[in-house]
């Protein structure tokens, strides 16, 4: 078949139907993989609140409460999963975040206990160079784990270089500093959370501080 | 052409990455490991694929002057077709693939196939064209990403050799300059 006139109708029908049939076919995809596709991020959350709160795999993820708050320091919000299991406070998930990666932004799920001890802590999405600042995920390495059971009351969540506590990764102390900055946002987040209105809830469902030295 | 040699060229003689010195930006980005540019690599293996015979099939209805826009209405749709699927039906593929899905539709092995070769030829031959050449890209950028993660990290696959840090400089931008020029001057000693 000899090739098509580069007439005005011509190129304008065939634009016009290239572009409505892929319309079409994206529209159809879209559709069609739209649930799947929300699953799998359903999935993926709960899979990451069940790693930073382990008691949360004993309950119902429908069922915890979801808080979107600005952050401490107001430059975005953040979302906090309140995992309650038989009615007592477990602990709370916290998505949050750093802009100071050397990728940009870098999105962390942390959990703390009642009393703002860090659970423990991984990396959902970040653009760090591999091999490098990807080391802050806990599929690459154990870096993270430093983290657990730390309480940023006392631990200072700033890496040794500028005074802190925190031991940064070899050549990537910029990710490691981003990280820490996240951890820190999401604390200062939770706890103004609490001192705003968790006190009840707090007290009703769990043991006293004090609790936690017999 | 015969069809072996037309699968074939792909690898040297007109090796994408060496010889025809398309598709710098995925090149140069992703290649700090080498699972990196082989996932890449066969991510734009089979867009080339889908789109080279997509696009022999349908040259014949398309005017000359609006080749160039069809072509990428085309490839992006296949594109986009192709992200979603995979982040519907194959999660854990996608979690590794799913960053370089995108930057295909800007990859200019895929546009420059398109017009070079789909367009002027046959859909099976157009299919092994973009078979071969996409193979022929996946091999380039898992050298080049090998060598920078053996360099680099000291590691190969995600395998550690010495357990210290490499020459950071070749995980980093510039090391994939100087990789990618390293290889250049030996394919082109190769194919003299």
């Amino acid at each position: 078949m000899a090739k098509k006139e580069s007439t005005f109708l011509n190129m304008t029908l065939t634009l016009f139907v290239i572009t409505a049939i892929s319309a079409l076919a994206l529209a159809s995809v879209y559709n069609l993989t739209k649930g799947p596709i929300e699953n799998v991020k359903k999935q993926n959350l709960q899979n990451a609140i069940g790693v930073v709160v382990p008691d949360a795999r004993k309950g119902n993820f429908d069922d915890f409460e979801q808080i979107v708050v600005k952050s401490s320091d107001g430059i975005g919000d953040i979302t906090m999963y309140k995992v309650v299991v038989d009615n007592e406070f477990k602990g709370m998930a916290v998505k949050t975040f750093s802009m100071k990666g050397f990728g940009g932004i870098i999105s962390v799920m942390v959990g703390f206990t009642p009393d703002g001890t860090i659970i423990d802590s991984d990396v959902l999405e970040h653009k760090e160079t591999p091999g490098l600042g990807d080391k802050t995920s806990k599929n690459v390495s154990s870096w993270n784990e430093q983290f657990k059971g730390k309480n940023p009351d006392q631990f200072k969540l700033t890496v040794k270089k500028d005074g802190g506590d925190v031991d940064a990764i070899t050549a990537a102390t910029i990710s490691s500093r981003a990280y820490c900055d996240a951890l820190k946002r999401a604390y200062d987040t939770y706890i103004n959370y609490l001192s705003a209105n968790g006190q009840n809830s707090i007290e009703n469902n769990v043991e006293p501080k004090d609790g936690g030295n017999k | 052409m015969n069809n072996w040699k037309n699968f074939t060229k792909g690898f040297i003689k007109e090796n994408p990455v060496f010889v025809l010195v398309l598709g710098m930006c995925p090149t140069l980005g992703v290649t700090t490991s080498a699972i990196n540019g082989l996932g890449m690599g066969l991510a734009t293996t089979f867009v080339l694929f889908g789109s080279n015979v997509v696009i022999s099939l349908v040259k014949n209805f398309i005017p000359d002057k609006v080749r160039i826009p069809s072509f990428i209405v085309i490839i992006a749709s296949f594109v986009t077709i192709i992200d979603l699927s995979m982040s519907a039906y194959v999660p854990d593929l996608y979690k590794s693939l799913g960053l370089f899905i995108p930057l295909i539709v800007v990859n200019c092995i895929v546009l420059g196939r398109a017009e070079a070769f789909a367009s002027k030829n046959t859909i099976i031959s157009s299919a092994i064209d973009g078979l071969g050449m996409g193979l022929g890209f996946s091999f380039a950028l898992t050298l080049l990403g090998a060598l920078r993660e053996l360099l680099g990290a000291y590691s190969l696959f995600g395998h550690k050799f010495i357990n210290t840090d490499g020459i950071l400089v070749f995980v980093l931008a510039p090391g994939a300059f100087l990789g990618l020029a390293y290889l250049i001057a030996i394919m082109k000693r190769i194919n003299k």
